[in-house]
C-alpha cells in the first residue's frame, strides 16, 4: 500500500488484517455540489440543506452512512459554509454516538479536486484520513449496505496494489427519446470488464451525435478476453476510494471533476496502471440530485418507499414522522384540511399545514407551516416550508422555496422555480421555466458549465443585502404587488431547460424529438439537422437552429460591410481578399458563395452612392468594377463561380428592377469586357435559363443579342481553334 | 445516568432504522434496557413507585415512537409497569400489615389479614381497592363491593407514615425493597422472554400427531423450534413451507428444517390453497396477537388462514406472552402494517422506464405491506408459554400481564 498507508500506521506494529479490523470506517462528504444547477435557489441556501420531501437532503446522506457502519465522516464545506456548519450543530449528529462528524471548511475550492487536495494538505493527527475512505457528495440518496463493499475492495487493494477505487453502478434505463437517465443526466456509456468488473471506459453522453457513437480503444479489446460495453447502467456517484486517490489528486493538480477529469484521467494514464471498478448494486437504492428533475424523480422514489428506511414515515434523523395513509398519502397529525379539499395519490403534507376548500392536491410535497387558500390546484410541486398561496392559484411541477407567498389567482407554469421569499402578484402568470428570485441573476454568467464553479455563488452571496435595498426602489417584474427578478435563461442553456426542469418532458417536444429521429433515418447525409434540439450546448453553432440561409444572408452582410470599408478606407485587395477568406472560413461558405456575396456588395455600393439617372449608375458601377475587379476575380475563377455571379446579378435585377433592371445587359457586358466573366459562363447561363419560365426570362430576353454576339464570336473562336490545331 | 440515556438513544435508533427485526429480539433488548433504567433510576422517598413509573414511561414512550410497528416494544414496556404496580401494592400491603403480621408479602391471599387489628384491616381494603385499580372490573371484584372511600387511606397512609421512627427506618429498607423486587420481576420477565420458545415447544408433542402434514407460511422462530421438538420426540410427519413472498423467509426455514431431518416441502404462496386439502393443520408464528384475539403475522396470512377454515383445517398461532398486545386492531393510533421498499418485489434497474413520471403517462407503483390480519373467527388456537388459549379467552390473559391504566401511555 502507498505512503499514506506507511505514515499512518508505520508506529503501529500490529498485524495487517488486526489492523484492518481497527480501521475506522470514515467517508468524506463533499457538502456542496461544485455546480450551479439548482440556481437561484442555492445563491441563498447551501444545496444539501434543501428539503427533500420535506428533509434535508444531508440528513438523508448522513443517515445512510450511519446506517452503514461508517463511524467518522468529514464534512467539506464550502459555498455557505456557515449554513451547513451550523445545521449540524444544532442537529443530533454533532452528538451522534456511532458517527462522529467533523467539518471542514475551505471557501477557495472551487472544484471536487479542489476540496480533496486541500483534504489532502489539512491531514493531522485527529482527522485523517487512515485508510479506504467513501466518497459522496451531500446530496446523496441511499439505502445500500456499505461494510461488504468496504470489504470487497479491501480485499482487492490487497492483491492487487493499483485498485485504488470502486465504484458503485446501477441498473437504471435511460429513455431511448431524450437520451437522458430518469435523473436527468446524460447517458453514460461504460466499458467494464464482465469478470474482474474492472472498469475500461467511462464516457458521459455529453457531446452527443444523434446517432451516438463511442469509441473504445483498441487496446482494450486486446488486454482483455471480452468487454462488456453498457448504456444502462447509472453512476451513483459513491465510491471507495483508497488513500492513493487523494494523493493522485495533489499530484494533478489540473484534476477538477471527479468523473471527468479524475476517472477519464485514471484511464487513460497507463504509466501508473491504476485501476478502477465496479460495483453493481441491485436491490438497495442509490442516486445523486444532480438536477431539478433529479430532485423531482428522487422525490418521487422516496415517496414510493424505495429508499426505505429513509422514507416520511420513519423519523430517521431527527425529522418528525407523518402518518401514511391510503394511496400513499403521507400527512402530519396536525393538519387543517378541508372536507371538501381532494388531496390525490402520492402527497406529503407536513406539519402546521392549512389546506382550504376545494384544493386539489396530486402527486405534490407541501412543507411545514404553509397555508394554502381555497380553489388551489398543486399538481407535481414542491412547496416548501412557510409558503402562502392565496385563493384560485394554480401551480403546476414548480418548486416553491421557503417564505414564498402567492397571491390569489396567480399561475406558475410547469418548470417554475421560485426562491425564497418571492412574492408572485395578484393573477400574475409566471411563465413556464422561469427561475425568479429576490436576488438579482449574477451578470458575469459563465457560459461553460464546468467554470461555474462555488465562489461566483458565494461572492453573489455577500451581495444580498446591497440588492435587497435595490429591490425596494425597483418595480416589481411579477405584478404589482409583487417582489422578484425573472432570471433570464441565457442562450445555451434554454434548449436544457425542459431536459432539467421538474415538470416533465411536454408532449409536444417529444414528438419533436421523434420527427427529428424519424427524419434522421430517413436522410442519413443531412448535415444539419432539421432541428438543434438532439445536439447539446457544445457546438453552439448548429444548435442554434440557424438553416443554411440565415448563414448565408449574415455572411453577406458581413462581407458587404468589409467591401464598404475596403472601399471607403482604399485597403489593398490582398487584405481584403485575406479578410473575406476568413469570413469564408468561419461561416464554412464555399468560393461560390464569396462571389456572389462580393458582387451583390459591389452592386450595393453602386446603387447607393448618389446617383440622378441610369447612366450616371453605369457609370458608378462601372468604376467600382474596374476597380476591384481582382476581388472579383479572386473567387470567379471557375465557371460555376461566374454562373453564381450572373445569378446574384439576375436576383438583384429582380429585386430593383427599376433601378438596375434597365443595366442589366450593359453590366453584363461590362463584366465581360473586364474579364471578370467568361463567355461560357455567360451561355451556359443561358442555357439553363432556356428552360425557365416566361418571368424568369425578361433578363435573358434583355440580353437576347449580347448572347447571339457572344455565340457567333465564339462560334468563330472555335474554328479559329481548329484552325489553330490545323496549323499545328 | 448519561450511559443510560446514551443507550436509550442508540437503541430507539436502532428501532428507528429497523436495524433490530423480530419481536422476541426487539422484547428482549427492550427489557434489559428498562432493567438498567431502573437501576439507574434514583428513587425519593416518599412515592417510589411512580418515580419508578414515569422513568419506564418516558423511556417508553420514546421507544414506541421509534417504531410504532414493534407492538412487543410497548407490550414489554406495559409489563415492566405493570410488574412495578404489582410490586409496589404488595410492598404496601406488607408494610401496612407487616405491624402485626411480619410475614404478609404474599399479595394472592387477602384472607391472611382478616381479623387482625384496625390498621391491618386497613391494609386489606387498600389492596383489595388497589388491585381493584390494576384489574379491570371483574364480577369478582364487582359483588366484593369494596367501599370507593377505601382509596383514601391509602394515599393518606403513604403521605403521612413519618410520625414514627421506626416506620421511617423501615421506609428506607422499602426503598430499597421495591427497586430489588422491581428488578427481580424484571428478571423473571427476561427470563420468561427467553424461555418462551422452549416453553411453546415442549407443547409440540400435543399438538403435532404421526404422519400429519404441518403447513406453515414465512420464517418464525418459534415455529421451527416447535417443529424440531415434535421431531425430536419420535413423531415422523412432513411439513408443507409456504415460501412467503417477497421476503422469502420460507426458504430460510425450509433449510433450517431439512438441516434438523425433517421432511420438508417448498410451496409458493399462491399454492397454499391447493395443498390444504392434504394438510393436517397451519401453524404460524405471529408478529402480534391483539386484545380481541386477532392475529398480525406475515404478509399472506390472512390467505392460508381463510384456506384453512373452508377444509376446516385447524389454524394454530405460536405467540410467547410478549406478543400479547393489550391493544384492539381498530384503534387508529396503532400501526398495524409497515410498507418497505418495492425493490424487494421488483428489481429496480429492470423496471427504471416504467417509473419514470417525467414521461408524463401512467407509472408503476408498487407497494409492500409487511404484515397481515387475521380475524380472530379463523383462529382456532392460541399456544403462549402458558398453554393453548382460544382466541376468546385472549382478553383474560391480557388482563393477568397488564394494567389498565398503561395501556394509553
Amino acid at each position: 500500500m502507498g505512503a499514506q498507508k506507511k505514515g499512518g500506521g508505520g508506529a503501529r506494529v500490529s498485524e495487517d488484517a488486526e489492523e484492518q479490523s481497527h480501521q475506522r470506517l470514515q467517508a468524506i462528504l463533499l457538502a456542496d455540489s461544485f455546480a450551479t444547477k439548482f440556481r437561484p435557489v442555492t445563491l441563498e441556501r447551501p444545496k444539501v440543506l434543501l428539503p427533500i420531501v420535506n428533509v434535508p437532503m444531508i440528513d438523508y446522506t448522513l443517515a445512510w452512512l450511519e446506517y452503514a457502519g461508517i463511524e467518522e465522516v468529514f464534512v467539506f464545506c464550502c459555498a455557505h459554509s456557515i449554513q451547513i456548519i451550523e445545521y449540524l450543530e444544532k442537529s443530533e449528529w454533532y452528538s451522534h454516538p456511532n458517527l462522529v462528524v467533523r467539518t471542514i471548511e475551505s471557501h477557495k475550492s472551487i472544484s471536487a479536486g479542489d476540496a480533496l487536495r486541500y483534504m489532502y494538505e489539512q491531514q493531522t493527527e485527529t482527522s485523517q484520513i487512515q485508510g479506504d475512505f467513501v466518497l459522496v457528495s451531500g446530496d446523496t440518496v441511499s439505502n445500500m449496505p456499505l461494510a461488504d463493499l468496504i470489504q470487497e475492495h479491501r480485499e482487492r487493494k490487497k492483491k492487487d496494489e493499483k485498485a485504488i477505487m470502486t465504484m458503485v453502478i446501477k441498473q437504471s434505463k435511460s429513455s431511448s427519446l431524450t437520451h437522458q437517465s430518469r435523473l436527468g443526466t446524460d447517458q453514460l456509456f461504460i466499458a467494464v470488464d464482465p469478470l474482474t468488473k474492472q472498469l475500461l471506459h467511462y464516457e458521459e453522453d455529453k457531446i452527443d451525435h444523434p446517432r451516438g457513437s463511442v469509441c473504445l480503444d483498441k487496446s482494450l479489446l486486446e488486454s482483455n478476453p471480452s468487454v462488456l460495453v453498457c448504456n444502462d447502467m447509472q453512476d451513483c456517484y459513491i465510491d471507495i476510494c483508497s488513500p492513493e486517490v487523494l494523493s493522485l489528486f495533489e499530484d494533478n493538480f489540473d484534476y477538477q471533476h471527479l468523473r471527468r477529469h479524475f476517472v477519464k484521467g485514471v484511464l487513460v494514464d497507463d504509466i501508473m496502471g491504476y485501476k478502477i471498478f465496479t460495483h453493481e448494486i441491485h436491490s438497495s437504492y442509490a442516486a445523486r440530485i444532480d438536477n431539478f428533475r433529479s430532485y423531482d424523480t428522487v422525490s418521487k422514489d422516496i415517496i414510493q418507499r424505495w429508499t426505505f428506511p429513509y422514507v416520511p414515515d420513519i423519523n430517521f434523523s431527527g425529522n418528525r414522522p407523518l402518518k401514511l395513509g391510503r394511496q400513499g398519502i403521507y400527512r402530519a397529525c396536525d393538519v387543517i384540511q378541508s372536507r371538501s379539499a381532494d388531496v390525490g395519490a402520492s402527497s406529503v403534507i407536513g406539519y402546521g399545514t392549512k389546506i382550504g376548500d376545494g384544493d386539489k392536491i396530486l402527486n405534490s410535497v407541501i412543507g411545514n407551516g404553509c397555508s394554502i387558500g381555497s380553489n388551489v390546484v398543486i399538481e407535481g410541486s414542491y412547496i416548501w416550508n412557510n409558503v402562502t398561496i392565496e385563493d384560485g392559484c394554480e401551480i403546476r411541477n414548480a418548486i416553491v422555496s421557503d417564505g414564498v407567498k402567492i397571491r390569489a389567482g396567480a399561475v406558475l407554469q410547469p418548470g417554475v422555480v421560485l426562491s425564497f421569499n418571492v412574492v408572485v402578484g395578484r393573477d400574475f402568470v409566471v411563465p413556464a421555466y422561469s427561475k425568479v428570485s429576490l436576488l438579482q441573476q449574477p451578470t458575469t454568467e459563465d457560459s461553460d458549465e464546468e467554470l461555474e464553479y462555488a465562489d461566483s455563488s458565494s461572492r453573489t452571496a455577500d451581495h444580498l443585502s446591497g440588492l435587497n435595498l435595490q429591490m425596494e426602489s425597483k418595480a416589481s417584474e411579477l405584478g404589482p404587488d409583487g417582489a422578484g427578478y425573472i432570471w433570464e435563461v441565457c442562450e445555451g442553456a434554454h434548449d436544457e431547460e425542459w431536459k432539467h426542469s421538474v415538470a416533465p418532458i411536454p408532449e409536444d417536444k417529444l414528438a419533436e424529438i421523434t420527427q427529428a429521429i424519424d427524419d434522421d433515418d430517413t436522410d442519413d447525409e443531412s448535415v444539419v439537422p432539421t432541428s438543434g434540439e438532439l445536439k447539446s450546448d457544445a457546438d453552439s453553432i448548429n444548435t442554434d437552429m440557424n438553416d443554411p440561409n440565415d448563414d448565408y444572408y449574415d455572411f453577406e452582410k458581413e462581407v458587404e460591410g468589409t467591401v464598404l470599408r475596403a472601399v471607403e478606407e482604399n485597403i489593398k485587395v490582398d487584405l481584403v481578399t485575406l479578410e473575406i477568406n476568413g469570413l469564408r472560413l468561419s461561416y464554412n461558405m464555399e468560393s461560390a458563395d464569396c462571389a456572389g456575396a462580393t458582387f451583390y456588395s459591389m452592386m450595393k455600393l453602386a446603387v447607393d452612392t448618389p446617383h440622378n439617372s441610369a447612366s450616371e449608375l453605369y457609370k458608378n458601377a462601372a468604376s467600382i468594377i474596374t476597380k476591384w475587379k481582382e476581388l472579383l476575380g479572386f473567387y470567379v475563377k471557375k465557371i460555376d463561380e461566374q454562373i453564381e455571379v450572373i445569378m446574384k446579378f439576375e436576383e438583384m435585377c429582380q429585386e430593383s428592377p427599376k433601378e438596375l433592371g434597365p443595366l442589366f445587359t450593359q453590366i453584363l457586358h461590362l463584366l465581360y469586357d473586364k474579364d471578370v466573366l467568361q463567355e461560357d459562363a455567360i451561355l451556359r447561363w443561358a442555357e439553363e435559363k432556356a428552360g425557365a419560365d416566361e418571368a424568369d426570362k425578361v433578363y435573358l430576353k434583355q440580353c437576347e443579342t449580347f448572347i447571339q454576339w457572344l455565340k457567333e464570336a465564339s462560334e468563330e473562336e472555335d474554328e479559329d481553334d481548329e484552325d489553330e490545331e490545323e496549323d499545328d | 445516568m448519561p450511559d443510560v440515556q446514551s443507550m436509550v438513544a442508540e437503541f430507539v435508533n436502532k428501532l428507528r432504522k429497523r436495524k433490530i427485526e423480530g419481536s422476541q429480539a426487539t422484547a428482549k433488548c427492550t427489557v434489559e434496557l428498562l432493567r438498567s433504567v431502573i437501576s439507574h433510576q434514583r428513587v425519593p422517598h416518599a412515592n417510589q413507585a411512580a418515580a419508578l413509573i414515569d422513568a419506564v414511561k418516558a423511556v417508553g414512550q420514546q421507544l414506541v415512537a421509534a417504531n410504532p410497528v414493534e407492538l412487543a416494544v410497548g407490550n414489554v414496556v406495559r409489563r415492566v409497569l405493570h410488574i412495578i404496580r404489582e410490586e409496589d401494592l404488595s410492598l404496601t400491603t406488607a408494610a401496612m400489615a407487616g405491624l402485626d403480621l411480619l410475614d404478609a408479602s404474599d399479595d394472592d391471599d387477602i384472607d391472611n389479614c382478616k381479623g387482625i387489628g384496625y390498621p391491618a384491616m386497613s391494609a386489606a381494603v387498600v389492596a383489595a381497592a388497589a388491585r381493584s385499580t390494576l384489574r379491570p372490573p371483574s364480577l369478582q371484584t364487582l359483588l366484593e363491593g369494596t367501599p370507593e372511600s377505601a382509596t383514601v387511606p391509602y394515599t393518606s397512609s403513604s403521605g403521612a407514615d413519618s410520625e414514627s421512627k421506626s416506620k421511617s427506618a423501615d421506609k428506607s429498607s422499602l426503598t430499597r425493597k421495591l427497586k430489588h423486587d422491581v428488578i427481580e420481576g424484571v428478571n423473571q420477565l427476561i427470563h420468561e422472554i427467553s424461555g418462551c420458545h422452549e416453553q411453546i415447544a415442549e407443547q409440540a408433542i400435543e399438538h403435532i400427531h404421526q404422519n400429519e402434514v404441518i403447513l406453515t407460511l414465512g420464517s418464525s422462530r418459534t415455529v421451527l423450534e416447535f417443529l424440531c421438538a415434535a421431531k425430536e420426540k419420535k413423531r415422523s410427519f412432513r411439513v408443507f413451507v409456504a415460501e412467503g413472498a417477497p421476503r422469502y423467509q420460507g426458504h430460510l426455514l425450509a433449510k433450517e428444517l431439512v438441516a434438523r431431518g425433517l421432511q420438508t416441502t417448498v410451496i409458493t404462496d399462491s399454492a397454499v390453497f391447493a395443498m390444504i386439502s392434504r394438510v393436517n393443520m397451519v401453524i404460524i408464528g405471529a408478529h402480534a396477537v391483539m386484545a380481541n384475539g386477532g392475529v398480525i403475522g406475515p404478509v399472506g396470512v390472512n390467505m392460508a388462514a381463510l384456506a384453512a377454515k373452508k377444509h376446516a383445517v385447524p389454524f394454530v398461532v405460536l405467540a410467547g406472552s410478549h406478543k400479547l398486545c393489550p391493544l384492539y386492531p381498530h384503534n387508529p393510533e396503532v400501526l398495524l402494517n409497515e410498507l418497505r421498499s418495492p425493490s424487494e418485489l421488483l428489481d429496480f434497474g429492470e423496471f427504471s422506464d416504467c417509473l419514470d413520471f417525467g414521461a408524463g403517462s401512467g407509472s408503476l407503483q408498487v407497494v409492500n405491506p409487511t404484515f397481515d390480519y387475521v380475524p380472530p373467527n379463523l383462529v382456532s388456537l392460541f399456544i403462549t408459554d402458558t398453554g393453548g388459549h382460544n382466541p376468546s379467552y385472549m382478553y383474560r390473559l391480557i388482563a393477568d400481564y397488564y394494567s389498565a391504566d398503561d395501556l394509553v401511555m
